[in-house]
């Protein structure tokens, strides 16, 4: 079974601030990871290689820096990792980038699953697994907390609902996103980052995956951000006093003014 | 400061720091509170290649020695020393078949330690025979193609745990200790079986526990070395294995003073943080500059083992002697810069001084540490003479 993990490094949301002048996030002295969700799906796609044998690519999309990512994904235990680089992939939207990385996976060869993570915490969208399955014409299935049952042909997995969960079968190859509750990702051995270091990464642009013109970075972008910025947080406290009625009397008032 | 790691020594330090971190940290006080062997974390170790540090590569180690060893206690100790000696035993407990087994014995355990599927334990100390190895009752007799064992074992880390002992017995009443032996004995071998696990002042994940031979009958291939061989087997062990407890050491007044400055920058009293008191920043810089000389003691001792060098019987016993008295030193000053907090234990450090008092005992209290020392120095001058 050949099963690819989608990646994104993004900036360590405990550490990411917002310029306030010019609105950027930003980025110097901050660290970057692998998005925490996506750690979920390569765990994922690394368990069932274990108990079904097969193959895990790793896939990731960003500045020639991502390529970190990439590799402490081999550390991890992919077997290959392949980063998507290039000027003109710059600047996509979530439309572009779904277009990009399924033109990869579908450059790939025989891939039964895709597996990401359920949303980047930079950009908080959630649409890209949806997107690259549309683009692949793969039936997906967000937010999975629980794989089932997995055969040559077919998945069944629990996917989470704001009021449970629903069980939910479709034909492979198939795209699913997945949730933190689905397994907790191993420590890399030491084995595996001496292997990671010096593993091949290579590196994708435009032409490798025959994207058409348009379709990608910048230009295949509709959407584009107009203003980023941190809302201004205004907090004051005030004590009601009085006997334990008179203050609820008095909250109510205020609840009411609201 | 920089001790000019390679890229793989470092790389071994930041992976024991984040497992230390991140799996060990979280869950330190409860494993002292329940007294429970941290099974999970050395699972977790060996997925991570840390117990294959100090095993040579020809049987599935990564070639490091005492110094990649070290590094890794160092860390783990930081969070807990519980764990970090159950993972320094099996270095204990596998040092004598590094050293003496024969390829055959090799073969058939190393692989094994160092993948971290079976832990490995050193069984040496009696009731009658602490810092007096002569006072070692434990037999090993033998019959046609084996060995008979009979004899208890005390306080032995990873006692019960461990699949693979090695164990020293007399073989020869009439020489003292040239009539020791060393052996390997596997755990489920009939005849072998364990007390109970001691209640401990510190590092109480770890499992310490009687081990008990009654005519316990192992193959006559398990002998190490030759006949005899037992006492310089234990000795050249602990040359290896005594710069790990100075690295514990130091990993646990690390720990400590960590843990005293981050306090001291957020206690406040008389209006200001503790930490801007001269009476408690000479205390931070003492313990911050015992600790650094400690450490590089301790490395410098490992790396001069590691290089080969004979004769380092010393330098192993003054890196663990003045790192586990800086531990402990520290440790209780850490408690009093945390003042009554300090003695709660919602606060690690208690802990900490608990942990760091059996660094100034196990594998040779001090004081013995000071004789062997001390010993050198004489017979070095007597040779000059």
């Amino acid at each position: 079974m050949h099963i690819v993990a989608c990646i994104k490094q993004v900036p360590d949301p405990s550490q990411a601030r917002i310029d306030r002048e010019t609105g950027l996030v930003i980025r110097e002295g901050v660290d970057k990871i692998i998005n925490p969700y996506d750690l979920h799906a390569l765990e994922e796609a690394l368990r069932i290689k274990e108990a079904k044998g097969g193959k895990v690519t790793v896939l990731s999309m960003g500045p020639a820096s991502a390529e970190q990512v990439l590799r402490d994904a081999v550390a991890m235990g992919a077997d290959q990792g392949v980063l998507l680089s290039h000027r003109q992939f710059a600047g996509a939207d979530t439309l572009a980038t779904s277009y990009t990385l399924a033109r990869a996976v579908a450059k790939l060869e025989n891939v039964d699953l895709v597996i990401c993570g359920k949303q980047a915490v930079d950009g908080d969208t959630a649409q890209v697994g949806p997107g690259m399955a549309a683009k692949l014409n793969m039936p997906h299935i967000t937010q999975v907390r629980k794989i089932r049952e997995l055969t040559e042909d077919k998945l069944v997995a629990e996917k989470l609902t704001d009021r449970g969960y629903e069980v939910v079968e479709v034909p492979l190859p198939a795209v699913i996103t997945v949730v933190k509750e689905l397994n907790e990702p191993r420590i890399p051995g030491l084995r595996g980052m001496m292997r990671a270091k010096k593993a091949e990464i290579p590196v994708w642009g435009p032409e490798d995956i025959e994207a058409e013109e348009d379709r990608f970075g910048l230009k295949g972008s509709p959407t584009q951000v107009w203003r980023t910025f941190e809302p201004e947080r205004q907090r004051k406290g005030e004590m009601l006093e009085g006997t334990p009625s008179e203050q609820a009397a008095a909250l109510w008032q205020r609840l009411k003014a609201l | 400061m920089d001790y000019f790691l390679t890229e793989e020594q470092q790389m071994i330090k930041e992976l024991a720091a984040r497992i230390a971190d991140e799996r060990v940290k979280p869950v330190a006080a409860e494993l002292d509170e329940k007294e429970e062997f941290p099974w999970e974390l050395m699972k977790i170790l060996g997925e991570a290649d840390l117990f294959a540090v100090w095993v040579p590569e020809e049987y599935g180690g990564l070639g490091g020695g005492v110094f990649e060893q070290a590094l890794v206690v160092e860390e783990l100790s930081r969070a807990c020393s519980g764990v970090a000696v159950s993972y320094a035993a099996s270095g204990l407990g596998s040092f004598p078949i590094i050293m003496f087994g024969n390829e055959e014995q090799k073969q058939r355990y190393l692989p094994d330690i160092a993948s971290g599927k079976r832990l490995a334990a050193f069984a040496l100390t009696e009731a009658n025979a602490g810092s007096d190895v002569s006072g070692i009752a434990t037999t090993a007799v033998l019959d046609g193609d084996e060995y008979v064992l009979n004899g208890t074992k005390q306080w032995i880390t990873n006692g019960g745990e461990a699949d693979i002992y090695t164990v020293i017995a007399v073989t020869d009443k009439t020489k003292g200790p040239r009539g020791y032996s060393a052996f390997i004995v596997e755990k489920g071998t009939p005849g072998l079986s364990f007390g109970k696990k001691e209640k401990k002042l510190g590092i109480r994940a770890s499992a310490t526990r009687e081990v008990i031979f009654e005519n316990c009958r192992i193959p006559k291939e398990n002998l190490l070395g030759r006949e005899g061989q037992g006492f310089v087997i234990t000795m050249k062990t602990f040359d290896k294995t005594r710069p790990g407890i100075g690295a514990q050491a130091v990993g646990i007044a690390q720990g400590a003073l960590d843990e005293a400055v981050k306090y001291a920058r957020e206690r406040v009293q008389f209006g200001q943080p503790i930490s801007s008191f001269q009476g408690i920043q000479f205390m931070l810089a003492d313990m911050a500059t015992q600790i650094e000389a400690a450490r590089a003691l301790v490395y410098s001792a490992a790396r001069w083992i590691d290089s080969g060098a004979k004769d380092v019987s010393q330098a192993a016993a003054m890196a663990k002697l003045f790192a586990s008295d800086v531990c402990m030193k520290v440790t209780v000053d850490a408690v009093q810069i945390l003042g009554g907090y300090g003695y709660m234990r919602e606060y690690p450090v208690e802990k900490m001084m608990r942990d760091a008092k059996i660094t100034q005992i196990y594998e040779g209290t001090n004081q013995i540490q000071r004789s062997i020392i001390a010993l050198d120095l004489i017979k070095k001058a007597a040779r000059k003479n």
